[in-house]
């Protein structure tokens, strides 16, 4: 997870930069339209919302309970289960189940829990491979890159960029921009490695504590190889991802590959209950799953800000972001990018760190309009905009506060008064508008791209009064 | 909620909210919105000691700040009658934000009875009033930007193309992308500049594409920030508030 301070710079820097601009408007436009187009009929989308929604805020609201009988139901199923409560305790259980099988290479599926632990980092410092094998993910350990997506992670690439990469990679294989070719290469070199790998990792789209079931969604069938081919499979999965029954899956299902990419249905679905049985002909010998807290039980603690774990990680909101659409996922520097990242990342990492992140909207309220679990995203940033600047604090969110600094709180508490005292503001704004002509041209960077908003020559107060709109 | 459950019938009086904005810079667009509800026989006041919604300090985090305006302006309007602000964002401040605002305090009651009494013009005009327009314009091609608040928070996109729909003389030209933030958000203009200026950019391409030389919306923040835009790049487009354009069509005193 590569995190800094800098957001503002390196929006600047998207903003400059022509290629990313295009390549994130034309996807983004393609996939609104794609999830448009799936959704035909508005009742049945709002009744699938809700019944979403219900399940995800019913998980969250039994976690510790639903936690407990997933691992329960994984223990009878022959599933082990470890527990991390930070990035590094995941990392190091990986780094044991490796170990133990004598193992130097890891594929991998894709998960961005890994991401947010930076996995491949630590293994490879520890002498192990780590191989991407989602197409998206597998484009950008070629180009050293992190995700700028969660679901399509090399979306800021375009197909000739993906091209150039592939042709000084390996410059064996013919240069070609054809999607297909580009695919079935990256396949054939895969492929090999899938043979060869004794430890597979995979993400977990839900985890079902009823039947200690994990599932993975996927597209390519690079999830099914890595969870069946390798001797050993390890699920990580945040501790958020648990569901109660197994019958939440059909409506989740129903909508996640909708509000994701417009699909129907996605080409893989797996589901994951144990490690091969005696008889049985395929499938892992072990199955592990890493459950990973880092921070959210934190989050679980606050009534409103829970609704953040309710995430199925569909992407719907960054697809409808139209600061997203400008800037890109790099730009925000986190593991998740977009609306569900300026509100879930601040609270993991801290204000402090990431006190810009809850800014970076307008607000317009895309997001939430599309959310499949209905997270009120706006009201979340509006949230931690006051976390960020409160001055009292419940030491729940990192950073509470951290960003009150300077003029800032002075001018709200002189803006406050002026707007609780109607008779200086009246006064105030009937002296603005007398003295108009001395009001400033340019006010700062408002006006490098705007002409500048002038005062008029008598306030809607003075104009009701005069036109008969008066008090009682 | 259907809209008969939503909207009072027709009310003898009612209260104006012109927000600050409108105050400040739109006082025009303001009394245009008060001319069209008192045409129609209510009775309007507008109460003296009205500044904002206090909206500014809510999205900013200052909600201390916040309060003690808002609880001001609860405070300006004490009879019961139906409240108008013409703008979706200041309107969904008072009717949605409120409630969260005063969560957990000794006014919240108050806050919540208040904010079912608030009602966007444009929702005013026709679902309250039920208003029909004739018009009295030379036929005009004109463009729509509906605010975010307006199209998500208040769900009243369609009143204001009904509004524009009544006038004969007017074409509502579509633009692409229409449903899209036209990056002002308030504080994030001032504290995103270059993202907010990216956004206005492609707003403003989309509008002027249209071929329309008129921008109508219901809220002053973007027209500020569209319409700004637009001078600044010396585009013909000319934004106006809703109010004042139909106002100025219908109104036979404006001929
Ligand atoms: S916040 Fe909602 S829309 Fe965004 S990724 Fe999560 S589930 Fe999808």
């Amino acid at each position: 997870m590569q995190q800094s301070v800098e957001f503002r710079g390196r929006s600047r820097e998207a903003l400059g930069n022509e290629q990313i601009r295009s390549n994130f408007r034309q996807a983004m436009d393609g996939l609104m339209s794609k999830r448009k187009a799936s959704f035909p009929d508005q009742d049945e989308l709002r009744r699938l919302r809700l019944r979403a929604a219900e399940i995800r805020a019913n998980a969250l609201l039994k976690l510790p309970e639903l936690l407990e009988r997933l691992e329960q139901r994984c223990h009878e199923n022959g599933i082990q289960v470890h527990w991390a409560e930070s990035t590094a305790e995941a990392n190091a259980i990986v780094l044991g189940i490796m170990q133990r099988h004598d193992a130097r290479l890891l594929i991998k599926g894709k998960s961005m829990v890994s991401e947010e632990m930076e996995l491949n980092h630590y293994l490879e410092a520890h002498g192990i491979e780590c191989l991407e094998s989602d197409l998206g993910e597998y484009i950008l350990q070629l180009a050293g890159e992190p995700p700028s997506h969660i679901v399509a992670p090399a979306i800021h690439k375009s197909r000739q960029q993906i091209a150039q990469l592939f042709r000084q990679k390996f410059p064996d294989i013919p240069y070609s921009e054809d999607v297909d070719t580009l695919t079935r290469s990256a396949r054939t070199i895969l492929r090999r490695k899938f043979n060869q790998a004794p430890v597979g990792l995979s993400g977990v789209n839900f985890a079902v504590a009823e039947t200690g079931t994990i599932c993975l969604v996927e597209n390519e069938g690079n999830g099914r190889m890595c969870t069946t081919v390798p001797p050993v499979h390890i699920a990580v999965t945040g501790i958020e991802k648990v569901v109660e029954h197994l019958a939440d899956i059909p409506p989740l299902l129903s909508l996640l590959p909708r509000s994701a990419t417009g699909q129907h249905i996605t080409t893989y679905f797996n589901m994951i209950s144990s490690p091969r049985k005696p008889g049985e002909r395929d499938g892992p010998q072990e199955v592990h799953l890493v459950l990973l807290d880092n921070g959210r039980s934190r989050i679980y603690q606050d009534q409103e800000l829970i609704q953040t774990l309710r995430c199925i990680r569909c992407g719907a909101c960054m697809n409808h972001c139209p600061v997203y659409a400008r800037i890109g996922g790099h730009a925000y520097g986190t593991t998740i990018p977009g609306p569900i990242g300026s509100i879930l990342e601040p609270q993991k990492a801290g204000l402090d760190r990431l006190g810009d992140l809850p800014t970076a909207s307008t607000l317009c309220g895309a997001c939430a309009e599309v959310c499949p679990v209905k997270i009120p995203i706006p009201d979340l940033l509006n949230r931690l905009r006051f976390e960020r600047v409160r001055s009292d604090g419940d030491n729940l969110t990192p950073g509470q506060g951290s960003q009150r600094h300077g003029w800032e709180p002075t001018v709200w508490r002189a803006w406050s008064w002026l707007h609780a005292h109607p008779l200086v503001y009246r006064l105030g704004t009937r002296i603005a508008s007398r003295l108009r002509w001395l009001q400033p041209r340019r006010l700062g960077n408002w006006s490098r791209v705007r002409s500048t908003p002038r005062v008029a020559s008598r306030t809607l107060h003075e104009l009701a009064a005069k036109n008969g709109f008066n008090d009682e | 909620m259907s809209p008969s459950d939503r909207y009072p019938e027709r009310p003898q009086r009612v209260y104006f909210f012109g927000t600050c904005l409108i105050d400040l810079l739109y006082p025009e667009a303001g009394l245009a919105g008060m001319q069209l509800i008192r045409r129609e026989g209510v009775e309007v006041l507008y109460p003296r000691d009205q500044t904002c919604c206090g909206q500014p300090a809510w999205n900013s985090g200052y909600r201390d700040e916040a309060r003690s305006v808002a609880m001001r302006q609860i405070g300006c309007f004490p009879q019961p009658y139906p409240i108008v602000v013409p703008s979706g964002s200041c309107a969904g401040m008072m009717r949605h934000q409120y409630p969260r605002l005063f969560q957990g305090s000794p006014e919240q009651e108050t806050a919540l009875a208040f904010a079912a009494r608030i009602f966007e013009l444009t929702e005013f005009l026709v679902h309250v009033l039920k208003i029909d327009l004739q018009d009295l314009g030379a036929p005009v091609e004109v463009a729509l930007h509906v605010s975010c608040a307006a199209r998500r928070e208040l769900q009243v996109a369609d009143e204001h193309r009904v509004l524009l729909q009544q006038l004969e003389g007017v074409t509502l030209l579509e633009q692409q992308r229409a449903e899209e933030c036209c990056g002002f958000g308030g504080t994030f203009a001032v504290k995103h500049p270059e993202i907010s200026a990216a956004m206005v950019e492609e707003k403003c391409n989309a509008v002027v594409a249209t071929g329309a030389t008129r921008l109508v919306s219901g809220d002053c923040g973007c027209l500020m920030n569209i319409n700004g835009h637009a001078q600044h790049r010396n585009e013909a487009l000319q934004g106006q508030h809703i109010a004042s354009f139909l106002w100025e069509r219908t109104n036979a005193a404006e001929r």
